[in-house]
């Protein structure tokens, strides 16, 4: 799989970090940093819930 | 569903007596009827009520719902709908984007996961502090006005930096805020007392810059990015946002656990951190304490679920619903802090979902994780029919609540 993220979107709301720390962090902003551009398989779950709760639609899961 | 104009229900509508924690029953029913649904405000204006969590989303999501509240359709206040203490009058949360990012973003990196995570042992601290004085005092005691209260003013001190000797001027004039006998005089005095203080901290600020929020705020003002009124309503709006939001949901969130004693006693005999995280998002969910709707106002056409919001028409979000909505959360009336909740939308949804959640979440967490186990034998020192809760109020409550042990 493919995470990618629009930062200019991002509203530093910190859920994409709490839902899949191993693949977000945060700039000393807030504001959302790629991590892992293509995570394994055991992160999916997590990143779905990233794509879930992030409230400013900046992530997107591309399923290769 | 075809409605006509004179089944229109109003809006709001009162919670069942003896149901103080579930949202009103004809809010569900409406829920039931459909996602969206006309209701009829006190002034006679017929918003579109939100009743469904993926519509919310959906509607929160979108460029084309402002939260503008100049905007033509944009449901009035005056029912009980907010501003009385002035939360949302203030500062970015009522513009729209770019505007609305541009000032959002000169506040976010106080919020960011790490530094929240930084500032935990001093929250840690402060609620230990409050504990320690409540079982060295008398009993019962108000656990709104020695504990719930006191913590986010304090954290709230920490954060914007406000110097030591100005903690007790602050707490004081914070309480009178927000204190149930205090008249809209007085609560006016306190606020505009806490306003003239920030504004002189944000010049001293200016001149001697130090590491934290205000200085940060104040430094926009040198770059002449913000002016001087535009920081003080930002440093207020940090205060308004975090204060009585904070209190009402460990003040309330206890009252609720008092309900349900096996989940008190999960929460309390538990040492997982991971469980603790879990009973806040879901006592978040349950609870919604933003819990007569927020606003908005459509400026284009909007098809959504069969239905056509016109440009012009108002919105209104009931998150409280969205958070019972049994397309997301199976049994959703049931308060279970092992359930996966954190899909819930009580910080609202979109690019004005507050900003302030890490920090909330985190203090919920030292608070619920630490109060309980420190107090084992907790317990509400009135009849439960006794507690008085904040009907009329835009952040939802109790009034007080006497504890003993």
């Amino acid at each position: 799989m493919k995470v990618e993220l629009e930062a200019d979107k991002c509203v530093a709301s910190g859920q994409c970090v709490l839902a899949a720390m191993d693949v977000f962090d945060q700039d000393d902003d807030g504001i959302a940093v790629l991590l892992e551009e293509t995570p394994g398989p055991e992160l999916l779950d997590d990143v779905r819930e990233a794509v879930a709760v992030c409230p400013a639609a900046a992530i997107r899961l591309v399923e290769q | 569903m075809a409605q006509t104009a004179d089944v229109v229900p109003e809006f709001p509508m009162p919670r069942a007596s003896g149901c103080p924690f579930d949202p009103p029953p004809a809010l569900q029913e409406l829920q039931k009827q459909g996602p969206l649904v006309k209701v009829r405000l006190q002034d006679g204006s017929e918003p579109w009520l939100v009743t469904r969590y993926a519509e919310q989303r959906a509607l929160l999501g979108d460029a084309r719902v402002s939260a503008d509240n100049t905007m033509p359709g944009y449901p009035t206040k005056g029912d009980g709908g907010g501003g009385e203490n002035g939360e949302d009058k203030f500062s970015f949360i009522m513009l729209d984007d770019p505007e609305h990012a541009r000032q959002r973003r000169m506040v976010t990196a106080p919020f960011a996961i790490k530094r929240i995570e930084a500032l935990r042992p001093t929250v840690q601290k402060i609620v230990d502090g409050l504990i320690d004085d409540m079982l060295a005092g008398p009993q019962p005691v108000d656990l709104v006005e020695a504990f719930a209260l006191p913590i986010p003013s304090l954290v709230i001190c920490e954060l914007l930096g406000v110097p030591y000797d100005d903690h007790e001027f602050f707490q004081d004039n914070t309480k009178t805020m927000v204190h149930r006998d205090a008249t809209p005089a007085e609560r006016g005095q306190a606020v505009r007392a806490i306003a003239e203080f920030l504004s002189g901290l944000l010049v001293e600020r200016r001149a001697d810059p130090r590491d934290d929020l205000l200085s940060s705020i104040a430094g926009r003002v040198t770059a002449g990015e913000i002016d001087h009124r535009q920081a003080t309503e930002m440093a207020l709006l940090m205060l308004f946002a975090g204060h009585e939001t904070t209190a009402n949901m460990i003040a309330l969130g206890t009252a609720a656990l008092f309900e349900h004693p096996d989940q008190l006693a999960l929460l309390r005999e538990s040492d997982d951190p991971k469980l603790v995280a879990s009973a806040v998002e879901e006592l978040l969910r349950y609870l919604n304490i933003t819990h007569l709707g927020r606003r908005r106002a459509a400026v284009e056409d909007i098809e959504i679920a069969g239905q056509v919001v016109k440009a012009g028409e108002g919105l209104i979000f009931t998150n409280e619903i969205a958070n019972r909505d049994p397309e997301v959360f199976a049994d959703p009336d049931r308060l279970d802090i092992t359930r996966d909740a954190r899909r819930h939308v009580a910080f609202s949804f979109g690019v004005h979902q507050c900003l302030g959640q890490p920090l909330a979440r985190m203090e919920l967490q030292v608070v619920y994780g630490t109060l309980y186990k420190r107090i084992p034998t907790l317990r509400l020192a009135c009849r439960p029919e006794d507690v008085r809760f904040k009907h009329d109020a835009f952040i939802y409550g109790v009034h007080e609540l006497p504890v003993a042990w």
